[in-house]
């Protein structure tokens, strides 16, 4: 068991408000993420559902029962920080088994629990060590591990992989995903980095300036999007926004993606100049200077020799296209 | 990696500089030393001379030792300096902790209250305070020196362990309270030890003055049974005889507990920013 539900909730610092309402209901064993840029209020939001922060006004609701004044340690869950936060002067043992003690649990159970947790993250030769005997990648699977021990019924993570280099990350990453499946736990899982979401999430909460923008799951948000903020956050490279008046639309912005944007030497809808190329082998990402558009990116799979300063021709497939009016909302066709 | 960044005459210069001014600042600790075991006539004669078979004489230390109650004064001024360290670095840390975690109205303003105690000497409120012993009955008692010196060492701690203890991870506080540590045990098992170092700083800061304090120990405690050190060794400094031997004896004597606590913190210390620097 494990659903959450965040009603209006809002929180302000003194004058500044950080988060604006938010809505939201996460079902019992689904990987939910919320991403946004940097400054959004994801960590704030996560803090809330802790416990670790005060609603400003609103309600959460953990397994139906409203926790507002539940303190962290009464709401079972479990939280797993960017900065690993383990105890300095406790084994990774006892790191891991110190909630549950404080929690009243026996100290069979205890042990029985960092076995199981240990076993599953393969910690068992570390058990002994302190955190400062550690590396970066251990603290984290310990950190993950002291999470699992509690067996609550919300994970939180908050940027768990950021301070790991890109190969330890893509596996922990891995690594996640699988004790999703295996505790079929409710997780919720906050990063700024979008292929983490894409990859991890059963459903992507995409946060703009303390306001949900659009939740949905990962291809739900590639493929149709609300509004500007989530047609350009998610995808990478970013999605070009043409200005759809200089083509003749009904609508303030047109946008496509690098890959549904055709290129051509011959003829197309627009003109350009090459302003840049990158090969990465699998794919070619050309850059584009177009006027009135601006900087497009046209992205082509396999390798492909273009030169800069060649002049090309654009085309938008009309079917691939989103159209967005002045306040950056999807104008469906 | 050393030898890439400096060259030896650097080196050699910095350590000229170093060296001189541990020899300009251990010289008078070093003539009251010789000076202790030199007979009165030694000390005049030749003041810096090293105590020779001629010269050398206990009379100082013997004299201390018999005259006046001097293990009491001794005793007191321990009791008087180790409690006051102790309560100092206590609330000191406690009121740092609550300034620095806890958001409520007038957390600013309640800082620069306490700051503001850094810069007023305690020693203007005098007649104030000696009132207040006075109505409560510690005149002549450990304890209204004791009060005094918590304190007085109070702003400067908490002013320090403030600073400090914004520094300490958030995330480490936070995982402990969903863990159901309470705010005590975050606290004092893991704010504390992360700011040991700056507790050893103001350990060493507020030790000093409280130790050769004159002023509140003659003014509220000058009996017998609560002289201190400091205050009792003033016998022996007369209005037209002064007896050298005793007073050098005293003050060797006097060194030597000081020495002892900051060798027990400057361990800290040095501990603490080679922790920091190493990891
Ligand atoms: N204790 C605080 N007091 C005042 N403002 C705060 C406080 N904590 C956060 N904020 C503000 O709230 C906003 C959201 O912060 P938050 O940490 O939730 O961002 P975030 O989305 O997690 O960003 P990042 O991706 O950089 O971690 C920021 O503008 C921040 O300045
Ligand atoms: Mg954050």
């Amino acid at each position: 068991m494990g659903n959450l539900k965040l009603s209006a909730v809002t929180k302000s610092f003194g004058m500044v408000d950080v988060i604006k309402g938010v809505d939201l209901e996460v079902n019992d064993g689904e990987f939910c993420v919320f991403v946004g840029p940097s400054g959004c209020g994801k960590s704030t939001l996560l803090r809330m559902i802790a416990g670790l922060e005060d609603c400003t006004s609103g309600d959460v609701l953990i397994d139906g029962a409203r926790v507002n004044l539940t303190p962290p340690s009464k709401r079972e869950i479990a939280m797993v920080f960017q900065s690993y936060a383990l105890y300095p002067h406790l084994t990774v043992r006892d790191n891991m088994g110190l909630g549950l003690k404080q929690s009243g649990a026996s100290t069979e159970e205890v042990r029985q629990s960092v076995a199981r947790a240990s076993a599953m993250l393969s910690l068992d030769p570390l058990l002994a060590r302190r955190p400062a005997e550690l590396s970066g990648g251990q603290r984290q699977r310990v950190a993950i591990g002291r999470a699992i021990v509690r067996t609550p019924k919300l994970f939180l993570f908050d940027e768990p992989l950021s301070n790991l280099d890109a190969a330890l990350r893509v596996h922990t990453r891995i690594e996640i995903a699988r004790l999703h499946r295996e505790l079929s736990a409710t997780m919720i899982y906050v990063t700024h980095d979008q292929v983490e979401a894409m990859t991890l999430a059963d459903r992507i909460v995409v946060l703009n300036a303390g306001k949900v923008a659009q939740v949905g799951a990962p291809m739900t948000l590639y493929n149709d999007p609300d509004n500007t903020f989530v047609a350009g956050f998610i995808g990478s490279p970013q999605m070009n926004f043409l200005k759809a008046a200089a083509l003749g639309l009904q609508a303030e912005t047109l946008g496509i993606r690098p890959e549904h944007l055709a290129i051509s030497r011959e003829a197309g809808e627009f003109p350009g100049t090459i302003s840049h190329v990158e090969h990465l082998g699998g794919e070619t990402n050309v850059y584009i200077h177009t006027e009135p558009h601006g900087l497009l990116t046209v992205r082509l799979f396999g390798e492909h020799e273009f030169a800069v300063a060649e002049a090309v021709f654009l085309t938008p497939d009309p079917a691939r296209r989103f159209l967005f009016d002045a306040k950056g909302d999807r104008l469906r066709e | 990696m050393a030898q890439a960044r400096t060259s030896l005459p650097r080196t050699i210069a910095a350590h000229a500089v170093l060296i001189a001014y541990t020899l300009i600042a251990l010289f008078p600790v070093f003539v009251i030393l010789i000076n202790s075991v030199k007979s009165r006539r030694a000390i005049f004669a030749h003041p810096l001379a090293l105590p020779g078979p001629q010269s050398f004489d206990l009379i100082g230390f013997t004299t201390v030792l018999h005259q006046g109650d001097f293990l009491r004064y001794f005793e007191n001024s321990m009791i008087v300096t180790v409690s006051s360290l102790a309560l100092v670095l206590l609330f000191g840390a406690m009121a740092a902790f609550a300034l620095s975690e806890y958001r409520f109205r007038g957390n600013t303003l309640m800082g620069l209250y306490l700051a503001l105690g850094i810069m007023i000497p305690i020693r203007l409120g005098t007649v104030a305070i000696l009132q207040m012993m006075v109505a409560g009955g510690l005149v002549n008692t450990l304890l209204a020196l004791i009060l005094v010196y918590t304190a007085q060492g109070l702003p400067l701690a908490v002013f320090i362990l403030s600073e400090f203890m914004k520094t300490v991870s958030a995330d480490l506080k936070n995982a402990g309270r969903i863990d159901g540590l309470s705010e005590y045990r975050i606290f004092f098992r893991l704010v504390l030890p992360l700011v040991r170092p700056a507790m050893a700083t103001v350990a060493v800061f507020s030790m000093i003055p409280i130790w050769n304090d004159l002023w509140f120990p003659l003014i509220l405690a000058p009996s017998e049974a609560t002289k201190t050190l400091t205050l009792g060794s003033q016998v022996f400094i007369g209005q037209f005889v002064t007896n050298w031997n005793a007073v050098l004896a005293s003050l060797s004597l006097a060194i030597l507990p000081v020495l002892v606590l900051y060798l027990i913190f400057s361990r800290q210390l040095i501990r603490g920013i080679t922790a920091g620097a190493v990891k």
